[in-house]
């Protein structure tokens, strides 16, 4: 990727970000209220594009289902079981992560 | 602004919690740019300016792939718009702002500043300079975390081959913890079923866009649907 390209893709994302931030300043004034269809779409947005993310994560399990495939969800659900037990980001992370590291020579 | 001792203790206390959590997921950050190939100025670079969590993990797989610029766009859109809900939280405290610290406190509100925010009481004895400190200093832990991954990344002799799955491993807990707490689990289930009908339809490096515009669009006829 060229270099130009990166600064803008890094621009875009940083001004984006805070212009979300910034929007019920500019927005909303003092008031306080928002519509209520955007304060429902902002309650179920978050959990639907996490959704999508997830499905991007695992794209490329089409390109090698014993290779890629395999590895990644052994480590998944090393990760969702070991969340469900201790509820620890970091022992989740690090375990599946670590788990997926090992598992990928061995496909 | 008088910083005296017992604020800047509170201060920390409170961000304590956020200390650990945002130095190791900075440090995966940094190691996943590194393997990605970008040097630790880099993800100094993008910490410093975009400073936002999940987003900062996809935007490497963005860059090392070459995203369009909608995408990018859009993607930055949807993942970040909770936090345009987080700011409205704090709306009036913050116009009572000088506007650089303002700005600065817009800028720096993230999930986990927003929720120790939450929990400072109203009665707090200054109150806003507690939560610029948690600011400032949530800033620096997440700074320190990307630099040390990048250097940790090229200094660690094996190859780190597959530490990109620590960006599935997060999102998969954020999955868990928006599951458990949702009573209603359509939002995920219409993320999950348009995910992989538009990853089929379009292939792996163009269903991103298709596959967020029509989620939200699902979604925006649901909230219209459920208003009668």
């Amino acid at each position: 990727m060229k270099h130009t390209t990166v600064i803008a893709t890094i621009l875009v994302t940083a001004v984006t970000t805070f212009a979300l931030r910034a929007a019920p300043s500019v927005i909303f004034h003092g008031q306080r209220k928002m519509p209520d269809w955007l304060d429902r779409l902002g309650k179920m947005l978050p959990s639907a594009i996490m959704a999508v993310l997830i499905v991007y994560c695992l794209k490329d399990i089409g390109d090698d289902w014993i290779g890629i495939g395999i590895p990644r969800m052994l480590a998944v659900a090393i990760v969702v079981f070991s969340y469900k037990w201790k509820h620890s980001t970091l022992l989740s992370i690090v375990s599946g992560t670590a788990a997926y590291m090992l598992f990928l020579p061995l496909f | 602004m008088k910083t005296d001792k017992q604020t800047l203790q509170i201060a920390f206390s409170k961000s304590l919690t956020i200390l650990f959590s945002y130095l190791f997921v900075a440090m995966a950050y940094g190691m996943m740019m590194e393997q990605a190939g970008f040097a630790w100025y880099d993800s100094l670079l993008v910490s410093f300016t975009v400073y936002t969590g999940a987003l900062q993990f996809v935007l490497i797989t963005f860059l090392s792939s070459g995203a369009s610029l909608l995408t990018v766009t859009l993607t930055a859109l949807l993942m970040n718009s909770r936090q345009t809900f987080y700011s409205l939280t704090f709306l009036l405290e913050f116009n009572e702002l000088p506007l650089p610290r303002r700005l600065y406190m817009i800028h720096t509100m993230t999930d986990e500043t927003y929720a120790v925010n939450c929990s400072l009481p109203l009665n707090q004895p200054n109150r806003k300079d507690v939560m610029l400190l948690v600011a400032l200093l949530s800033r620096c832990y997440w700074l320190i975390g990307s630099v040390l991954g990048g250097i940790l990344g090229q200094l660690i002799p094996f190859d780190l081959m597959g530490i990109d799955f620590c960006m599935t491993a997060l999102f998969v807990i954020i999955c868990i913890d928006q599951w458990e707490n949702a009573t209603v689990h359509t939002p995920a289930l219409i993320g999950f079923g348009v995910g992989l009908g538009a990853l089929l339809v379009f292939g792996k490096n163009s269903f991103m866009l298709p596959a967020l515009l029509v989620t939200s669009g699902l979604l925006l006829l649901m909230n219209k649907g459920g208003a009668k």
